[in-house]
């Protein structure tokens, strides 16, 4: 039986097991009418029961899906003639590789070796037997929660309580798994990052002011052996995002004072959604946008006012990144800025105030915080951002705080390291990880305040 | 400045029973409507608000009177859609006029809302926020007076004194109502309004409020909205009822209270609704 055709009979079965349940527990205290003597509603009884009928059953299908093919696969192994055994890990790799394409029917068996033959039919023969038992398991196993439940019911049982019980339990499996899986990207990344770190001392990596990462690939060819100092590309990345923040920050938090406070409501309507489209402006078309258009215009007024600008420059990626965080910096003060009570509008309009002293002295006042907060997770965002500058910022690590030089970023480097034939151990390859580390470091470490300070802010007015 | 104020006459047709005049008004208003879009919330109001009194507005809820309330230091310019005829007088002027400005108003007429808004400053920029913004004080130690008594009129020096730069926010509720007093006193202002300054309060701030309210009154005219008639009857020497957004009956507190005129002023103040 094969494994979809299980899967619809265990929830057929789940479904038998709420009928069953509820029926029974109807049953249990004589009739329709007298329901209000169960302690829960008899859907409950139905659910409970259904839930120890499907859900073990479920678990033991997944997990021999999940195992079966490692098991039978080491059987047939262990069948094969010693001589076969013997062979090496890769050339084993190759057999087996053969005997899955023969059970799968992507190659006729007659054009492997007799041995693969004979081990693939093996396979099949497994095969067939493990789902018998997995279908036969798992029906028992459900048959026998769905009439233990049953057994169970009386008017007394509480199953509502059992089976929100359940229900709780899934709910924080749900959550555990985003969890889990950000605690093993970033410990994937740490133990990478310690591998790099065991080639390059991590004083070099943070202090070195010489990146240039290209290895020699074989040991008789001629090339640099590789430098590991990340001072350009943080300095990079910095001189990045600050031009981004000079351009987003005056212009996010004044639009959404305007939006806010000044705005009629209907040009507020029409805006809003306007400006946050910014944000949804995929970043490869900003990358576009900044090497083709606002590159060259750089270039020509940089050549009219007699300024050496390079056709990648930080400026170009600074001010085209700084229009995509526009939206991050004015929506959520926009936010902030309407969040603040009419009370205190009131407060400061009745004292005789003007609008203006009233949104400056007060109502900023009172948003700041949480402006402050946006205005961290923004750089944050411009920190991590890598489309824009791979596209317009160069990829030359350049130790400068001229806005009109190329200049390279982290996450370029990350991806130009990761590009292109590299062994995986190599230091070139490993200091990716080691620059994503520090990214990733950092962006959280931003995060995390912002966090804490909007959280801090919206406690003060509820 | 009190030349002017003369009493006016009472336009004809009037509906409003009692003594709707006193003698050397604050405010006159005459034939007073407002309009929320389409909603008429006040209707043909008139009313005189006398000097070094308190005057107490009382009625069932939505019958208008923190919207007439609003009226008087044109706090109803803030809402979008509501719109204010007739003719309201400060001192003979008429506040509608194209030379008064919104902001001297509001420094002549200040105001204490239901729920205490201290700003998130600290408690002495919170009292000196208005004498800032409007120039009163020519140098700190002019400014540092102003704070103290303000502070002091409004009760509450004793219990901040030491602790002057801490928020405002950090008080209490009665105490931040008392802050948001002393900020309105701190501009020295001729009338003072309240919109149900004790609604948010527990009864010993409430009581605290009522007897300052009571102090108060030896230097300022002060209109009080209220929910509670024994708070009216308590701090009032005016008592006007709206019901429905007409100006139903106004008179002495005591005379409103023992032996009202209309039909609906005695059902409202005997409990029969509201």
């Amino acid at each position: 039986m094969s494994p979809s055709i299980l899967l619809v009979l265990i929830i057929a079965l789940s479904v038998l097991a709420f009928q069953l349940g509820k029926t029974r527990a109807i049953a249990v205290v004589g009739g329709q009418r007298r329901i209000r003597d169960l302690h829960s509603l008899p859907g409950h009884y139905g659910l409970l029961t259904a839930i120890w009928c499907g859900l073990p059953a479920l678990l033991v299908f997944l997990a021999w899906v999940l195992l079966q093919d490692a098991v039978i696969t080491r059987l047939v192994i262990a069948q094969l003639p010693a001589a076969s055994q013997a062979l090496p890990e890769a050339q084993l790799g190759l057999l087996l590789n053969d005997l899955r394409n023969v059970v799968a029917g992507n190659v006729s068996p007659e054009m492997v070796a007799p041995e693969t033959r004979i081990a693939a039919a093996q396979y099949v023969q497994l095969r067939d037997i493990a789902e018998l038992a997995l279908a036969a398991i798992v029906v028992s196993i459900g048959i026998v929660g769905m009439l233990w439940v049953r057994a169970k019911i009386r008017p007394d049982l509480r199953a509502r309580n059992s089976y929100e019980r359940v229900i709780e339990v899934l709910l924080f499996a749900c959550s555990a798994v985003a969890v889990f899986t950000t605690l093993g990207i970033v410990l994937s990344i740490v133990f990478e990052a310690f591998r790099f770190f065991s080639i390059v001392p991590v004083t070099e990596f943070v202090f070195g002011t010489n990146w240039s990462p290209q290895m020699a690939i074989r040991a008789d060819q001629v090339g640099s052996s590789g430098a590991f100092g990340a001072v350009p590309l943080f300095a990079g990345t910095l001189l990045i995002s600050f031009i981004a923040m000079i351009v987003a920050v005056p212009i996010g938090l004044f639009s959404a004072i305007y939006l806010a406070e000044y705005a009629p409501i209907k040009v507020r309507k029409y805006v809003k959604p306007l400006l946050e489209v910014l944000a949804g402006v995929p970043t490869v078309v900003y990358g576009f946008f900044a090497v083709t258009t606002v590159g060259p215009a750089l270039r020509v007024a940089g050549e009219a006012m007699g300024l050496p600008v390079a056709g990648e420059s930080a400026l170009a990626a600074g001010l085209v990144m700084g229009i995509m965080i526009i939206p991050f910096v004015s929506s959520l003060s926009d936010d902030m800025i309407t969040a603040v009570p009419q009370s205190l509008r009131d407060g400061a309009y009745a004292l005789g105030a003007t609008r203006s002293e009233t949104i400056r002295q007060v109502v900023l006042r009172a948003a700041l915080p949480g402006i402050v907060g946006g205005v961290l997770l923004a750089i944050s965002r411009a920190i991590g951002e890598t489309m824009i500058v791979v596209m317009a910022a160069g990829l030359s690590a350049n130790l400068t705080a001229n806005p009109l030089e190329a200049v390279t970023t982290v996450t370029v480097q990350i991806v130009t390291l990761l590009v292109g034939d590299q062994e995986f151990d190599s230091p070139k390859t490993l200091a990716a990880f080691a620059l994503g580390l520090v990214l990733f470091l950092v962006t959280l470490l931003l995060n995390v305040i912002a966090l804490y300070v909007v959280r801090k802010y919206r406690e003060q007015y509820e | 400045m009190n030349q002017s104020s003369k009493i006016r006459p009472v336009p004809e047709g009037t509906k409003t029973i009692g003594d709707v005049t006193v003698p050397e008004p604050v405010f006159s208003c005459r034939d007073v409507d407002v309009y929320y879009g389409d909603k008429h919330a006040i209707k043909k109001v008139n009313i005189d608000i006398g000097r070094k009194q308190v005057l107490a507005m009382i009625g069932p809820s939505g019958c208008g009177k923190s919207t007439f309330l609003r009226c008087l230091n044109r706090m109803n310019d803030t809402i979008v859609g509501a719109r204010v005829e007739g003719m309201i007088e400060l001192d003979g002027q008429d506040i509608h006029e194209k030379r008064q400005d919104v902001v001297q108003l509001r420094a002549r007429v200040g105001m204490v809302f239901q729920k205490p808004n201290p700003f998130p400053k600290s408690i002495y920029e919170n009292v000196a926020y208005g004498p800032r913004i409007h120039g009163l004080a020519a140098d700190r130690a002019e400014l540092d007076e102003i704070v103290n008594v303000s502070l002091r009129r409004a009760g509450l020096w004793e219990e901040v004194k030491d602790r002057l730069n801490q928020p405002g926010t950090s008080l209490s509720g009665g105490q931040q109502q008392r802050l948001c007093i002393a900020r309105a006193i701190a501009v020295n202002p001729e009338v003072i309004l309240m919109d149900e300054p004790c609604s948010a309060l527990d009864p010993i701030a409430t009581a605290r409020i009522e007897d300052l309210i009571d102090e108060l009154r030896e230097s300022y005219a002060i209109c009080i909205v209220t929910h509670s008639m024994q708070q009216a009857a308590r701090v009032s020497q005016r008592t006007a009822y709206f019901h429905l957004g007409d100006l139903i009956e106004v008179g002495e507190t005591n005379k409103i209270f023992t032996n009202p005129q209309a039909k609906l002023t005695e059902d409202y103040i005997t409990g029969r609704f509201g």
